[in-house]
């Protein structure tokens, strides 16, 4: 049911009856590796491509995902996939594997949360029975289309961040037990003119903002509501400025329960990641994995995550156009 | 930003963009050159010290020493590259790796190995120069210009 402008209220709750995280080596050395259902030591995932471990990485996400639920592939109706390689590969492939009726998604790093929406949407309006949402990011392959080869040795500014190597899946389904997906809220592209691909954070913040602002005042909500609203990967420095542009806005969140995926997932002592985590698995990783287990244990009730994207390609950065950015909301409940 | 830039911006852009950039921290530079003058010194002075060893073992002239030297530098920048240690380095080091000929290297080789999967001859032999490629372009047509205006200066005698 469509709630104010852009969001959506949905009356059945369909309900996240399993969820799994799959991380790389560097993730495993971070401050979430606990929760991970699977962490690889090899960023090659004994494939001979990054493009092909980043397909794995999917594989083994949805595999543990359905063994969580004591289902099987045939069980579910809808696989909705993306990922952040041109044409979306990784996730075409992972679906092949599968063989599940499929719907391939693009929405950049927001993508995570563009699949948990539409994934419950069609649970909520009956078009399925169980969806699975899948996303993934690989650290190389991203840095192989995006930016330059791995091994290049540039200097990166302080504002750059680290994409996630890992996939995070998440089971949507009319019936059972676990958290529930209450409302979502669909974001606007937003560009505010900055188009250096190495300061993301700061591109993509308007977006944040924008959904942010949008879901409470459709749903006429207070931000005390939720335990946590977490940002996808605004990274340090975003997350900064959407915090100060709220506030500006006259909306400020508490700090304590404001904050974002990219800082979370990684250390302090890991300085490569510069300005903190980025890529589709980022929020999903974060999502599916540290905070679906807090709320089965009972330390969170009511979470808001905001999964942002920035919508450049390597070619239209060439082409020195400006960094459209896009951000999802999707509120998940006990 | 530069006024041209700023031009095209609406007022809300221009605005947040403003507000924005208060909060990014800014590149170090006097720090990253610094790093760069201590490190881009320090391949240097190998470079100088490979030259004098093939010059006093050798018998190789000063001139004729720089061919063996750059290859040595060329072939301890390939294997830090293919070891992935060198993108850590010059992550450090900045423009200290990357303007001596260690970093003409790494463009090709770091290029060389990422696309390895695509095969040798599109993957490889194809992307090779994605990186240096730009070098040798305009470094062969600055030579190709240089070389045109010494002609015709020599032709008219100014020479």
């Amino acid at each position: 049911m469509l709630q104010g402008h852009q969001t959506w209220i949905f009356d059945s709750k369909p309900i996240i009856i399993a969820s799994a995280a799959v991380g790389g080596p560097f993730e495993a050395q971070g401050a979430l590796a606990e929760d991970f259902d699977l962490l690889h030591g090899d960023i090659w995932l004994g494939q001979d491509s990054f493009e092909k471990a980043e397909k794995k990485l999917q594989e083994q996400a949805c595999e543990t995902a359905l063994k969580k639920a004591g289902m099987k592939k045939e069980d579910i109706q809808f696989l909705l996939g993306g990922d952040l390689i041109n044409q979306i590969v990784p996730s075409n492939f992972a679906a092949r594997t599968l063989a599940t009726p499929y719907l391939g998604l693009y929405g950049a790093c927001s993508t995570s949360m563009e699949g948990l929406a539409l994934g419950s949407v069609l649970v909520d309006s009956g078009f399925a029975k169980n969806a699975l949402v899948c996303v993934s990011s690989h650290n190389a392959a991203a840095e192989k289309q995006y930016r330059y080869p791995t091994e290049y040795g540039s200097q990166k500014p302080p504002t750059a961040q680290w994409t996630v190597t890992g996939s995070g899946a998440a089971l949507i389904s009319a019936q059972g037990n676990g958290p529930r997906v209450t409302g979502a809220t669909i974001g606007r592209v937003i560009d505010m003119g900055l188009s250096d691909p190495f300061n993301l954070g700061a591109a993509m913040a308007p977006a944040a903002v924008d959904t942010i602002e949008a879901h409470f005042r459709d749903l006429n909500r207070d931000p005390t509501y939720y335990d946590i609203i977490a940002t996808g990967d605004l990274g340090r420095i975003g997350h900064r400025i959407a915090g100060d542009l709220l506030k500006k806005h006259g909306m400020g969140i508490p700090d304590e329960i404001f904050t974002d995926c990219g800082i979370m997932i990684y250390r302090k002592d890991q300085p490569i990641v510069l300005a903190g985590g980025s890529g589709c698995a980022c929020a999903a990783v974060t999502t599916f994995g540290h905070f679906l287990n807090q709320m089965c244990k009972g330390e969170l009730h009511k979470i808001l995550i905001i999964a942002t994207g920035a919508l450049l390609s390597p070619m239209s950065y060439q082409q020195k156009e400006s960094i459209p950015s896009i951000a999802h909301a999707v509120s998940i409940e006990l | 930003m530069s006024n041209k830039k700023k031009k095209k911006l609406s007022p809300t852009q221009q605005e947040y963009q403003e507000f924005a950039q208060t909060r990014e921290p800014k590149r170090p530079i006097f720090l990253n050159c610094t790093k760069a003058f201590l490190v881009g010194g320090l391949i240097s002075a190998l470079g100088q010290g490979i030259q004098m060893f093939f010059i006093k073992y050798f018998h190789f002239s000063a001139e004729t020493a720089g061919n063996p030297t750059v290859a040595v530098l060329i072939m301890i920048t390939v294997l830090l590259t293919g070891f992935g240690v060198y993108d850590h380095i010059a992550q450090w080091a900045g423009a200290g790796t990357v303007i001596p000929v260690t970093g003409f290297a790494n463009t090709m080789v770091s290029a060389a190995i990422e696309h390895r999967s695509e095969g040798f001859v599109l993957g490889v032999g194809g992307n090779m120069f994605k990186l240096a490629g730009p070098v040798i372009v305009y470094g062969v047509f600055s030579a190709f210009v240089v070389s045109l205006v010494v002609i015709i200066l020599r032709t008219l005698g100014v020479m």
